[in-house]
Order: C-alpha cells, then structure tokens, then sequence
C-alpha cells in the first residue's frame, strides 16, 4: 500500500529491481572496509596501538606459522561444516538455530565411542562408525524441532534454541560420567596413548583428513542444493508453499528430510570436533560456533561455495583477535567483539544492496 | 524447612535475572521484533554497571553507597539501551534480519563484555578481586527489621536486594501498560498487525524503535543483578551470562508473552535449576540432567501452545517479520 | 470532487473523475471490475495522492494525504479487506491509534459504541475478539469505527459482496438510518438490484471514465446495465469453430467451504469438453479461484463431490475429486492450470526460466539428479516463440515484467501438451498485444483438441472469445450461455442475479 505525501519525505526507500553483481559486492566491500576502521579506531581508543600494526599481527595470527596456519584450517573446517549442514535448512526458510546442540549430539556419541570401544575396533571401521553413528544423533536431534514444525507448525527458531540447552544439559552430564581425572570436572585427552578413534595423520598432517571430509560435504552439498531433484524441493518449499503444493510436493516430508539432513551435516561436526581437533568433550565443544554459522549460512545466501570465503573471512578475525590479544595483553574475547563489529556492518550493507535510497531533492543512490 | 526456605531463595534470586531478561524482550516481541540478543544486552548491561562502580569506588574520594547505586544502575541500563539501539537500527531501518542480528549482538555483547570484564580482573589484580564492595552491598541491602526479625517469612519474602522487588515491580508495570494504557494498545497492535496499526495512524517504526531499546534496558538489569548481587560484585568469562540470557527466551516462551505469568515462571525456573541441590542422593551427573528441566518444560510449554491453537497464547503475529509500507 | 486523475505507472486508474458527494443522500458508485471505483474513493480517503484534481469538502479546498487527515475532515471509509487487528477487541480496535486518553477506559467506550449502536440500529459485543467475529460483525465494527471518529461522509466499498441476503437487510436498514441522520453514504457496487434498492442517485465509472449520474427513482436496470458496460466493442478477437465435442470433464455437485467456514462454490455442476473454449464470468470472488483449485486438487471437495476427467477420449474417465495434486500428478493425466497468483504459485520469483519450466515435471526421469537439458530447451523455446523479454534465460523471473511472467507460465502449462487448461485471470495487467498473444495461445490448445477453461473479468473478451459462458454468481452457477449468441446486458444481470437462463449448448 503506497501513501503519497505531498511534502516528499526526507528520504524514500524503493525496491531494487536488479543490482549488477560487482555493485553488491562493492557494498559489501565498503561494509567489510568501514568496519575494519571502527574496530582500528576501538582498538586504537582502548590501547593506544597502531592499527596498522595491530592489523598486522593479526595476519601473524593466522598465518605467522606453519602450525598456525594449520590451526586456522581446522577451525575453518569445523565453521564450514556446521555452515554446510545449515545451508539446507535455511533455504528452506527453516530456521535451525540448534546448530550447538545437533553438534554437542554428535560429540557425545563420538566420544562414547572413542572411550568404550577406542580399543577394541580397529580405527578405520571405527572411525566409519563414529561418523554414522554421529550423523545419526544429530539427525535425531534435528529430527525432533522438524517433525513438530511439519506437523504442529511448532516455532522452530525458539525450539531448536532450546534443544541445544537440553544437549548443553546432556553433555554436562556424560562429562560428569566420564570425568578424568576425577574431580578435575573435565573428560580430559581420551585416548591419550592408544590415540584411539583419533583422526589419523595423512602425508604427517593432522588435520588434513577434517579438510578432505568437510570440502568433500561441501561439495556435495553445493551439488545436492543445485541439481539434485531434493535440493529443487527444498527450494521451492523456501520460497513459497502455496507454489509447492501447486507443485505436488509434499511439504512435510521435505521439512522433516531436510531437518534430518541438516542435523545429520552438524552432528558429524560434532565427530570432527571431537576425533579430529579437540579429543575430547566439553558443553563448550561447540563453543557458539553453532551460532556464527548462522550467520554464514545467512550472508552467503545458502551457497556452501560462497561459505568457504565467509568462514573464511571470520576465523581468519578470530585467529588475529587471538593473536592481538597476547600480544597486546588484551584477552581473547576481543575477537568476538570484532566479529560482532564487522558483521554489523556486513548485515547493514545488505540494505544498500536491496533496497535504493533516494534523498529528497536530488536522486540519489545509497552509498555512492 | 530450612531446605525449602533454602531453595525458594535460591529460586527467587535466579528468578530475578530472568525475569528481567524476558519482560524486556517481551516488550520488545510486542512491537514484533524478536530479539536473540538478550544475552547480548544483558551482558552489556552487567558489565557497564560493574565497571561504573568499580571506577567510581576507585576515583571517589568518599563514595557514597547511594550515588555508587544511581551511576551503576544508569551506565547499565545506557549501556543495554545502545545494545538495543544497534539491533533497532539493523531490523527496523536497514531492514536486516532479526534472527541474524540477535545472535550478531549476542556475539557482540559477550565479546565487549568479557574484554572489559577480563581487563577488570587484571586491572584488580585476579579474578575475583575487583573491589565493588559497597556497591554491592548498596545493591544487597536488604529490609531492615523485616528479613531478620521474622523468621521463615522474612527470609522468604524479605531478603533480597531492592531489584529482586525492582523485577515484580517493572514486571506489573509491564503488564499494566501493555493492557491498560491507549499507548499499550497501539504497542500490541503494531506487533500483530503493523498494517493496520499504520492506517490507523500509529507511527509503526517509532513504537517499534522505543519499545526495542526499552526493552533492551529492562532487559540489561538482569546482567546487572547477576553481577553485582547474585555473584556479589565479581566477574567471571565463563559464560554464565548467555546460559541465563537464552532461559530468558525460553521464560518468554514459557510466560506466553505476558509478563505477570513471566513472574511465577521465572521463580519456577529456578526452582527446577537449583532442585538437583535440594534431593538427596543425587550423584554429579545426573545433577546435571536436573538442570535441564526449565528447558524442558518450555518445550512442553512451545508444543502444548501450539497444538492448542489459543489465539491468546500464540506469539505475536508479526512477529520476526520487517514492515515496510510500500509492499503489496 | 473534480478532474481527479491517478495513475498507476502507465494504467490510467481515473481519468478527469468529478463527483459530487451530498449529505442526506445515499449514492451508488457503479462500475464493472477495474473501471476505477475503488481508486476514485482511495483518494478520497487519503489512500491514495491523485496525480490531478482537487477535492473540497463543504466547499472548502482540503488536501487528503493520509487516513489521518481523511478522519479529521469527517471521511471514512469501510474497505472491501477489513482493517482489523484479529486478537483485539471490537471495543479496543475502535479506540486504536487515538490516544484520546492515557488509559483504555473501555467503559466509556462500551457507552459510546452503544449509543452509536442505538442511534442507528447495530448490535454488537464491544468485548468480543475480532476472531471470534463472522464477517459480517467485522464490517458491522468497521462502520462503528468510523462513526466513533465522527465520520460525516461515509464510504463503503462493496460492502454486500461478503454478506447474507439477511445481512444485507440488516446493513440497508442501518445505512437509511444513517441517511436520515444528515450522513452522506457512498457504497460502491456492481450489484444493480441493491443500487435499485438503497440508493438515491447512481453515479457510473467505466474504464476509469466518469460516465454520468442519474437519480434512481429515474433509472432502470437496463438503462444502468447499458451505462456500466457500454456497448460491445467489437475486439476482432478469432474465435475458431468447436472441433471434438467429447466430454473431457464433467464436474457435478461441487461445493467448496474455505477455512474460514464460508462457502465458497454451492452445489456447481458443469461439463467441459474437447476442442471448446469455456469461458467463466462472474463478479471477483464469486468462486472462480475455488473452482478451479478444487479441479487442480488444491482446495478440498466437500463429500458427494464428483469431478470426472476423460484425459483421452474413448477411455474411462477419472475421479479427481478429494485426491491432492500429488495423487493428481501420480496418476500421469495432463491437466494444465495457469493460477491468478502468478508469483506466489504458478512459478518461484527467485528461479531463472529453466528452473521454473521443471516446476511440474521435475521429478520426471530416473534418477537423483533433476534433467537440466530438457527444461532449458523448454525455456528457450517458450522465449522465442512467445517473445518473451529477458536479459537472459537464466534471470530470475521476479525481475521479468508482468506480461513477461504471464508468457513463461502459459508457456509451460502448454508446453505439456494438456487435455484440459485452466486459467485465471489469464491477461490481467497485461497489454493489448500480450493478451491477444495469450488469447492466440489457448485457440491454438482449443484447436488441438484440449478443453479449454478461461476465468476471465472482461465481458467484451469472453463474449468474442468463448464458445459458452458459464456465469457465476456468488458460488453457484446462474447461467450457462453460448458466448455467440448472447449479449454483455444479459451476462452482465446473470452474474449479479441468480436467475439467468441455462442453454445446453456445445
């Protein structure tokens, strides 16, 4: 409904009808820019650093070393899987904020497996059934927010959030079960000798086979998204049920497919967190990692492609921010405040790529 | 007795961080905005006010309890009311997602919070010894006469700092002004039907952006009670903080979006947290599954509401939604 | 009201429109569907800034520019889609936005809505939730609204469409009231017999032009019948003789109850056959929509239902009634539907042309991988031989324009090569070379042998273009005629009155 003002107002805002792709990602760019110089005017107001030499560090960070960056790998791979396994949900306009929990699912069955039966299974098989069995528990605990979304219609953002506290609840307690050694209130290294249900080295890298799993998922779920006849559906059913019925696709089924796949991707995140970075399982296994893929799988606009440079781009933040805070002697949690920073101004940016702003008097474009 | 008496306090008082936490995002939901970063405000909230008493106790010459209780409660609630103001900013002029933006200001939130809380420690010389004591104390008086002198009464009902009763207080109010208020009424009507609440003449975007940062105000006293009352004045990184924010959420859910029912709920809530400490033989872990049951029961609550269908019960009809005029 | 003009990009809604508006007097703005009444009264609410003309109100030049400035000059208007928050009060709606005092004293308001219903003859319940209303109580809220905000020019825009006869009573008898009370009433319509019935003057809009005004007591049904739709205009619209002639679907009994509990289609039965063109005439929201969503599978039969369908001739037929179309598409008959909503169910906006072409087949083929070379063959053909305008085939088809959107959805629907086509409102909001297009298009299925069905809100078209017309009116059926020997007065009565002739014809 469209009101017309004599006076024009001050500004008004239309739909664009198109924008040419380097535009968007101009603004995004500008975004990505102005909130490098708030967070170096931060930085410089709370130390009285050089932000140049601050950026710097943070490069040190995340690359300084051979090990460094092996470790910023990892963590890429662990935000990119859990960003993978949401691309699916969310593009159906499901919104699964469980991520945390589907993945503490999938930890927990992993180290179960990992502690009663690390050394009685030879690691190969072993490692085959870590990962089905914590697809598995993910599933399920995607399973349960989708089925009662299908069929109840049941608030799936509020549900999925509270299913992670239950399986925050459910790993304290294993934690407890397991604690070791007793009384330190932690599970510890397991299998810290036999290296049982350990991720193998492969060519002497450690973390080699997390890249292979989680790139090869990647793929596979970019593909699945794209052309598969499944992935169609869940595209449809996003965009609009009234044409999905019109479509004779059958709704339910896919929310509930979809859920149980999504759940799937994060719970085997849970197993590589757990087999092939941490070796052990803490509530923290999943550290809030649930919650910034989030906003991956939002910015990238569900393509698990776009999501290697995002995920990219906010652990490479996180590694700095590490990096700046020990040798700044700040403390660590500088880094989140910068990735809140610079998403705020990413999330903001999307406006100017959607929306056109005109300024009265003259015509104008936003941000040019 | 002793035990009872022992439990509801320990509910009242984890209560209170709650309900904090959820009457301002209730508010917030009314004007249909859902915001994910209650735990985000809440920990703005708590560490603005210890980092104002700790500069004030330092700097003062002669501190004064009271002043220290007037500078600590209004650097938090500013401090909440920016959280707030940058998620109004992101959802309702740039129109960007509010799921998104919640959990961004969540993140934000916990980050800034635990970098000055962290610094503070240092800056204090360790954990645990950041001096707020009269702050504190200022926060923690409890009813003279009244807590001590009469007994299991006093104890259940009178001895609490003044914002464990700041949080029944704001709470009613709450309710009173949402339902009895012409203001209240437009509030309600924006989040169910902004539409409509246009052509009625009511300045959608204005209530939308008050109620937001409002809310976010309220909401940042509970990260205020948590750190200078529940843990007397300290502050830890462990995370705590977003535990509670997120049971918050849960205690909207919980509430049905009314903050009267969100008083009784909170106390509830803490009740079934801190049960597992009241029943005898449990061992360390199973503990831990007790703490689970406020999020439970909200999952109970959430599938019940929606398979009853009560028009009454069901969350705002906007809500989530961005509202722009020129659609359709 | 004068020389008011408001367009809609190049859609000219009102074209130098006076009015004169009387107190005391109810008048009756008439017009077919799109002829600009809606608009005219848009503007005059504040809805909508007309692009030329003034208005005055007792005499006095006013500039409306919102519903605000509408209530404080005295206008108000009851819209066809009720303003109305669901989970609220009657009372609580009446007072929202007004901020008349600090807090909602709802027994003051109870006084007021009563002395209102009092006055006027209402009845209702200021405590009771909007959702707890039929449709007729949320109109009857919306006019107490309105007066509560002291409405001296009152506007309601076809107001009848959703009432009983006996609500109807009721609203006319409350409308005289208001009459006498030195209101001024507009009530916008397309329903001759109630414009006979309740107003004083008759004023006609056709094609966004002020035709003329005449007092009722004046005028005849004939006379206003002929003055709302004009004479034919000759389209030269081809109109190819019926080939085939077997019974393709046989519809009988069909009644539709949507969710809201209202009924939508009562007891409707009808054939269609091969090589014919079926045209469906009525008011909008006399079931057409329901019509063909229960065919298509999409909204649900109401038992004792029967639809038959004979995908090829010399076969059995098929009962498609209470079956979804997944049962529909499972059983592999070839039943093309080209819904109203062209976005929001034909096709996915945010999809290029091939991905839209595989909406209804892509499932099709073994295998888990959709086929990718069959849809885009499709979608290139489609562009070029229904010259659709694209950047490209692979842009997607929110960023098309409206005719453009239409030909990729008709493109694809025929496409399949279908025994029976539906469409709705098939050239709404297209131009005069698309449409014609598009009316080429479903000769070419009706030629091939397909039973056509056509939805369709311009008489001059459906008359040239269709070999019978079945009139709807209200939900059932108030007439079947052959679309060459008919005239537009007589389809223009029969879809406002129930009592048309019904020829056995085709």
């Amino acid at each position: 409904m469209s009101v017309d003002k004599v006076r024009e107002p001050f500004v008004r805002i239309s739909k664009r009808a198109s924008i040419e792709l380097w535009r968007s990602w101009l603004f995004r760019a500008a975004a990505l820019f102005a909130s490098l110089v708030v967070c170096g005017v931060i930085i410089f107001a709370l130390t009285g650093l050089n932000p140049v030499r601050v950026y710097a560090a943070m490069f040190s960070g995340a690359f300084g070393t051979v090990k460094r960056s092996w470790v910023t790998i990892r963590d890429l791979m662990m935000l990119l899987c859990i960003s993978v396994g949401l691309a699916p949900a969310f593009k159906m306009r499901f919104w699964n904020i469980g991520a945390e929990g589907q993945i503490l699912a999938g930890g927990i069955v992993s180290a179960a497996l990992m502690i009663y039966a690390g050394n009685s299974i030879p690691l190969v098989p072993l490692l085959m059934l870590m990962f089905l069995a914590s697809a598995a528990a993910g599933a399920v605990w995607g399973l349960i927010p989708g089925v009662f979304k299908a069929v109840w219609n049941a608030n799936e953002t509020l549900f999925t959030l509270m299913m992670n506290y239950i399986a925050i609840q459910v790993t304290s307690y294993f934690v407890a079960l397991w604690e070791n050694p007793y009384g330190s209130n932690t599970v510890g290294v397991i299998n810290q000798l036999s290296k049982g249900g350990w991720f193998p080295a492969i060519f002497g890298q450690m973390y080699l086979l997390n890249v292979i799993i989680v790139l090869a998922l990647t793929i596979l779920m970019y593909l699945y998204l794209r052309y598969s006849k499944q992935g169609y559906e869940i595209a449809v059913v996003g965009e609009s049920e009234n044409t999905a019925r019109y479509a004779a696709i059958n709704v339910r089924k896919v929310v509930i497919r979809t859920m149980l796949i999504s759940g799937a991707i994060c719970g085997v995140a849970g197993f590589i967190a757990v087999a092939g970075a941490g070796h052990t399982i803490s509530t923290s296994t999943a550290g809030g990692k649930g919650f910034v893929a989030i906003i991956v799988a939002w910015l990238s606009k569900f393509n698990t492609l776009v999501m290697v440079l995002i995920s990219g781009l906010l652990v490479f933040l996180d590694k700095g921010a590490v990096q700046i805070a020990s040798q700044f002697d700040l403390n660590d949690f500088v880094s989140e405040m910068i990735t809140g920073i610079i998403l705020f101004f990413i999330l903001g940016s999307e406006f100017f790529i959607n929306f056109k702003v005109r300024f009265r008097g003259r015509i104008k474009e936003a941000g040019k | 007795m002793t035990q009872l008496i022992s439990l509801i306090q320990a509910a009242v008082a984890f209560g209170t961080v709650i309900l904090f936490g959820a009457v301002g995002e209730i508010l917030a939901e009314k004007s249909g905005n859902l915001n994910l970063g209650v735990p985000g405000v809440m920990y703005l909230g708590g560490i603005a006010g210890l980092v104002a008493a700790f500069f004030y106790e330092r700097s003062a010459a002669n501190p004064n309890g009271l002043v220290a209780l007037l500078v600590t409660f209004g650097a938090c609630f500013l401090a909440a009311m920016i959280g707030g103001l940058i998620y109004a900013v992101l959802t309702i002029t740039l129109r960007a997602n509010q799921n998104v933006t919640g959990l961004t200001l969540t993140i934000f939130g916990g980050g800034v919070a635990n970098l000055f809380g962290g610094t503070l420690n240092k800056m204090a010389g360790g954990v645990g010894q950041i001096s707020v004591a009269l702050t504190s104390s200022a926060f923690r008086t409890t009813m003279p006469y009244l807590s001590t002198e009469t007994g299991a009464i006093g104890k259940i009902f009178f001895s609490y700092g003044f914002l464990a009763y700041l949080a029944v207080l704001v709470a009613v109010f709450v309710s009173w002004f949402i339902n009895r208020t012409s203001v209240g009424l437009n509030l309600r009507a924006v989040g169910e039907n902004p539409a409509t609440a246009d052509a009625a003449g009511i300045n959608v975007t204005k209530y939308k952006y008050v109620a937001t940062c409002v809310g976010a105000g309220i909401s940042g006293f509970g990260g205020l009670y948590y750190t200078i009352d529940y843990i007397k004045g300290t502050w830890s990184t462990d995370g705590s903080i977003e535990g509670l924010g997120w049971l918050a959420v849960a205690l909207v859910i919980f509430a049905t979006w009314k903050p009267t029912r969100a008083i009784w709920g909170a106390y509830l809530f803490g009740a079934l947290f801190w049960l597992y400490y009241y029943i005898p033989g449990l061992t360390r872990s199973s503990q831990e599954l007790f703490k689970m049951l406020p999020y439970a029961v909200t999952i109970a609550v959430l599938i019940f509401v929606s398979l009853r269908h009560k028009k009454e019960d069901q969350p705002p009809t906007s809500l989530g939604l961005a509202y722009f005029r020129e659609e359709r | 009201m004068v020389d008011i003009t408001k367009t809609f990009g190049e859609v000219v809604a009102n074209d130098k429109v006076s009015l004169e508006i009387r107190h005391g007097e109810i008048l009756a703005l008439l017009g077919e569907n799109g002829s600009g009444k809606t608009t005219l009264m848009n503007t005059l609410s504040g809805i909508y800034l007309p692009e030329g003309g003034q208005i005055y109100v007792c005499d006095k030049k006013v500039s409306i520019t919102s519903p605000k400035d509408a209530f404080e000059l005295g206008i108000g208007m009851i819209h066809q889609h009720f303003k109305l928050v669901n989970l609220l009060s009657a009372a609580e709606n009446i007072i929202l936005g007004l901020n008349e005092h600090k807090l909602i004293d709802l027994k003051r308001v109870r006084a007021a809505v009563r002395e209102i219903c009092d006055k006027y003859g209402f009845a209702i319940d200021p405590d009771k939730k909007v959702y707890d209303m039929s449709v007729s109580e949320k109109q009857t809220l919306e006019i107490v609204k309105v007066l509560y905000r002291g409405a001296d020019i009152l506007i309601l825009d076809e107001p009848t469409a959703v009432l009983t006869p006996q609500e109807t009573e009721k609203l006319f008898a409350v409308m005289r009231n208001m009459k006498e009370d030195g209101k001024a009433i507009v009530i916008i319509t397309h329903k001759l017999h109630e414009v006979m019935e309740i107003s004083d003057r008759v004023a006609v809009l056709r094609k966004g032009r002020y035709i003329g005004d005449i007092p009722t007591c004046d005028t005849c049904i004939q006379q206003l019948t002929e003055m709302m739709v004009g004479r034919a205009v000759s389209l030269n619209i081809d109109r190819p003789a019926c080939k085939d002639g077997c019974e393709r679907l046989v519809v009988k009994n069909l009644t539709v109850i949507d969710k809201d509990g209202v009924k939508k289609l009562d007891n409707v039965s009808f054939t269609a056959c091969g090589g014919e063109l079926l045209g469906i005439a009525g008011i909008s929201g006399s079931g057409q929509k329901e019509l063909l969503e229960a065919i298509a599978g999409l909204q649900p039969a109401q038992p004792g239902a029967s639809i038959l369908f004979t995908p090829v001739p010399g076969r059995p037929a098929t009962e498609l009634a209470g079956k979804s179309p997944r049962d529909i598409k499972r059983l592999g008959v070839s039943l093309a539907f080209v819904p109203e909503d062209r976005l929001g169910m034909g096709l996915v906006g945010s999809m290029d042309l091939p991905d839209n072409m595989m909406l209804r087949s892509y499932s099709e083929g073994p295998g888990f991988f959709t086929n990718r070379q069959e849809p885009q063959r499709l979608a290139k053909t489609v562009v070029e031989e229904l010259e659709v305008v694209t950047p490209s085939l692979y842009t997607p088809v929110r960023k098309l324009s409206g005719g453009n959107v239409q030909k990729v959805l008709v493109g694809r629907e025929i496409s399949s090569a279908p025994s029976l086509l539906m469409t709705a409102y098939a050239v709404r909001g297209l131009d005069i070379n698309t449409s014609y297009t598009i009316y080429h298009l479903l000769n070419k299925q009706k030629e091939r042998g397909a039973a056509v069905i056509y939805v369709g809100e311009d008489l001059d078209v459906l008359l040239e273009l269709c070999d019978r017309i079945l009139v709807l009116c209200a939900g059932r059926i108030s007439g079947i005629v052959d679309g060459r020997n008919t005239t537009k007065e007589e389809v223009g009565l029969m879809m406002t009155h129930l009592s048309g002739r019904c020829d056995n014809v085709g």
